[in-house]
């Protein structure tokens, strides 16, 4: 294989992979928000102990997200100079912006959040969890920008030529919001909020039915429940501006996404399908004319399909991008749909009777985390061929003295360490799980504690 | 370059490198002690005080790590060419910085997870090693960035990527390590009581020793092999203030110690991490890579950088979030002052 597709491969793996973690933190951070928040005002300790309970999870899944995160900013250099070259003037500030505003509020609070409970005042140390949370919410807003000025590049201009050719800043502003910025970053702040809130669902649902800590678990799976419904309710309205903004400017990727080959007929939207590249044809169940009026809102207006575009200047994957944008689109109405069955039977005051609902909460929780990774699946591989989109080819971007055997190195050493990472952080989560919300004062009664003071006792 | 804007008469591209030099100086100080005692961590032997030892730094080392994230994306951002030149010609050092990088912080998480003996152990030497790893890895780039690299046209490595495993560059990973290993300790000491605090103040000893040993061979091997990093000193004499000032805050350390004033000779440590640094960055400027090809190929700070708006801009941000920054990170520290005490939060 040569250095372009291992080095894809490595991107994609290492960015996918580290994904698992930061919506998690973000989604947690907003519930341990609300229930602390739940705390200072009630001061009912329940909720307390279930703020410490999912901090101790959050920090889990801080720690590998983290480890995991340091990763993409060095392989901008390692693997992609030539990007990096192209586009450090204008993706710095936002790197910039991301470390000092979000990064070091974040990281800077989270020692008061995980080891502050018994050195600063309840509102102190709720004011460092609204500090984390804040801070990776802010992390978002950088990330997103710098990823969406790749789609749809703003407030720059082109300077030299060649190998010199890069893109130099001249409107702040404009890329920050550049045109798909604020759809994008609702869409990433809604899907963090998903997949945090559908593991607190899914592991007091467990509870619920293992008939374990059940007034803690009622209590925390109603503030998830309508963190879950507004999020997924506002997730199809978000998903809704995203499609717009792609259709307005990234035809081509719009295109793939629903299989349109045809450069100028009016569109159909398939729920789903099967797209056969060579014959260019869609096998599948679809409203006919729905893509033109979801664009147009008219079904007869053609869209620019595919074959509209140089055959170099459009996405190549065309099956997998429409599968992708499909599932994606799939979970999050199946989302919608339990959320809102829930709420009903909440309403109904039957919803903890309600046991087949629970268990497929217990298994829903890997739905948003699927949903996240497709939605950003196709899009990435939606604005190939390039990686800034109509100015840089992904080819083009590579590191020109890295060689296929150092990233063939790289690539498997990430592929062991990532696979031991994942089984340990998968162990570990049940384990805390298992040990319940309770463990943190279980620790002072127990045996283990005996003999833990007599380890206490004895010294260097 | 008289068409760059300047701030208090220092042009942009001079100002980001020295912020980005400051951010880099800040990781060293507070990274530092952590890879430090984490290098040290094998030679405590009790469970009780491993456990110590780990949550000294508990609280506070994933904040440092921070300071990383941050340097490197200032370097990004001011200095791309350098940027991309560095880490495409480094790329196997990189990636195993990143793997005991990873390393170091699931040790950290998972080593107090599991009761039982060979799963501490094996998370303690993964800590342990992964911390000196670092430690070196961090001075073997520091060192063949003094050195030079074979820069040729677009400022693209043309060596093979084994060159970056020379003396020199070893010379300094084991001086940087040695730093490290005694900023650590005075850390650690400040962190402990008892026999394990007892245990601590002899390693400090040693960790003397053996950066004052290693910090003299690499000044040697510099001063006779290395001349074009000298060059400096002999146009601005008034210059050799500042490696005089390293010397004499390295000689306070020893001092200091044997009078028990660890508080004192913590910051001592901590300005000599900054003053080396600051004589690194004095004996480069403006050049960044001196490329061993052709001069015409050396990245300076001006050909490497950004143009002078984002360069503004960039300024501005940090202007503005250091001080939060430089806020709340002594609110941390100051939050956790004092010796460890361990709870059910702790590591």
């Amino acid at each position: 294989m040569d250095v372009e597709i291992l080095s894809r491969i490595q991107f994609a793996f290492t960015v996918a992979f580290h994904y698992i973690y930061p919506p998690l933190s973000i989604g947690l951070g907003l519930i341990m928000v609300i229930t602390e928040g739940m705390y200072l005002r009630t001061r009912n300790k329940v909720y307390e102990d279930m703020t410490r309970f999912w901090t101790r999870i959050f920090a889990l899944t801080f720690g590998i997200g983290v480890a995991t995160g340091i990763v993409m900013e060095f392989e901008f250099g390692t693997n992609w100079a030539t990007y990096s070259r192209y586009v450090g003037d204008v993706f710095g500030s936002a790197l910039a912006a991301e470390g000092i505003f979000a990064f070091a509020l974040e990281s800077g609070f989270l020692g008061i959040l995980l080891f502050g409970w018994n050195r600063v005042s309840s509102r102190v140390h709720f004011i460092a969890t609204i500090g984390v949370w804040l801070g990776s919410m802010f992390s978002a807003i950088w990330i997103v920008v710098a990823n969406s000025w790749q789609q749809t590049p703003a407030g720059f201009h082109v300077v030299g030529e060649g190998m010199r050719a890069r893109a130099e800043i001249t409107d702040f502003w404009a890329m920050v919001f550049n045109p798909s910025a604020v759809d994008r970053l609702t869409h990433v702040w809604f899907g963090a909020f998903l997949a945090g809130a559908f593991l607190v669902l899914s592991v007091h649902a467990y509870y619920l039915l293992k008939n374990q800590h059940v007034d803690l678990s009622k209590k925390a799976f109603k503030i998830a429940l309508i963190v879950a419904t507004v999020a997924s309710l506002s997730q199809l309205l978000s998903g809704h501006q995203s499609a717009d903004g792609v259709a307005e400017n990234q035809p081509a990727k719009l295109a793939a996404m629903e299989g349109h080959f045809d450069s100028l007929a009016p569109a159909p939207m398939y729920i789903m399908g099967w797209v056969d590249k060579e014959a260019e044809t869609v096998t599948g169940i679809g409203i006919p004319g729905g893509l033109s009026f979801l664009v147009h809102y008219d079904f007869n207006e053609p869209i620019k399909g595919l074959n509209y575009y140089p055959e170099d200047e459009r996405p190549t994957a065309i099956n997998a991008i429409f599968q992708f944008y499909h599932l994606m689109v799939a979970f999050g109405i199946s989302m919608i749909v339990l959320t809102l069955l829930a709420v009903f039977y909440w309403w109904r005051g039957t919803l903890f009777q309600q046991r087949w609902l629970l268990w497929i909460f217990v298994f829903m929780v890997i739905v948003p985390q699927l949903a996240n990774q497709f939605g950003w699946y196709s899009a990435e591989m939606g604005r190939q061929p390039w990686v800034v989109y109509g100015l840089l080819r992904t080819s083009d971007a590579l590191s020109q003295v890295v060689t296929a055997n150092q990233v063939l190195f790289s690539l498997i050493m990430f592929t062991l360490v990532y696979t031991l990472l994942f089984v340990l952080f998968l162990y570990l989560l049940n384990k805390k799980i298992k040990a319940g919300p309770y463990a943190h004062e279980k620790i002072q009664h127990s045996p283990q504690h005996e003999s833990m003071a007599d380890v206490l006792k004895s010294d260097e | 370059m008289l068409f760059l804007n300047t701030f208090l008469g220092v042009d942009y591209p001079t100002l980001w490198f020295f912020v980005v030099g400051a951010l880099f100086s800040g990781y060293a100080i507070l990274d530092g002690f952590d890879l430090g005692a984490g290098a040290w961590h094998l030679f405590f032997r009790k469970e009780k005080s491993r456990r110590i030892a780990l949550n000294a730094i508990g609280p506070v080392w994933d904040g440092n790590e921070v300071w990383l994230v941050i340097g490197g994306g200032a370097l990004f951002a001011g200095f791309p060419i350098l940027y991309a030149s560095m880490f495409s010609a480094m790329y196997i050092p990189f990636m195993l910085f990143l793997l005991f990088i990873i390393f170091r912080a699931i040790s950290i998480e998972f080593r107090s997870k599991e009761p039982m003996k060979w799963w501490r152990q094996s998370w303690d030497i993964a800590y342990s090693v992964s911390s000196a790893t670092l430690a070196i890895l961090l001075g073997v780039v520091l060192g063949n960035v003094l050195q030079g690299f074979a820069l040729g046209p677009n400022f693209e490595f043309t060596g093979h990527w084994t060159e970056f495993l020379n003396p020199y560059a070893i010379m300094v990973g084991i001086t940087t390590l040695a730093l490290f290993m005694m900023h650590g300790a005075i850390y650690l000491t400040m962190k402990t009581e008892g026999r394990l605090f007892a245990k601590v103040t002899v390693l400090l000893r040693r960790a003397i020793i053996f950066f004052i040993v290693s910090f003299g061979l690499v000044t040697m091997y510099t001063l006779i092999y290395i001349p074009h990093l000298t060059d400096r000193f002999k146009s601005m004499p008034l210059l050799f203030v500042v490696p005089l000032l390293a010397f004499l805050a390295i000689a306070n350390i020893p001092r200091l110690t044997s009078k028990r004033r660890y508080k004192l000779a913590f910051i001592f440590s901590s300005v000599t991490v900054a003053l080396l640094l600051l004589l690194v960055a004095i004996e480069l400027y403006p050049v960044l890579i001196l490329s061993t090809v052709d001069p015409q190929y050396n990245l300076t700070v001006y050909n490497a950088a950004s143009s002078t708006k984002s360069l503004g801009i960039m300024l501005t941000i940090a202007a503005i979030g250091t001080p939060l920054v430089l806020g709340y990170t002594a609110f941390v520290f100051y939050t956790f002052r004092g010796k460890v005490e361990l709870d059910d939060t702790s590591y």
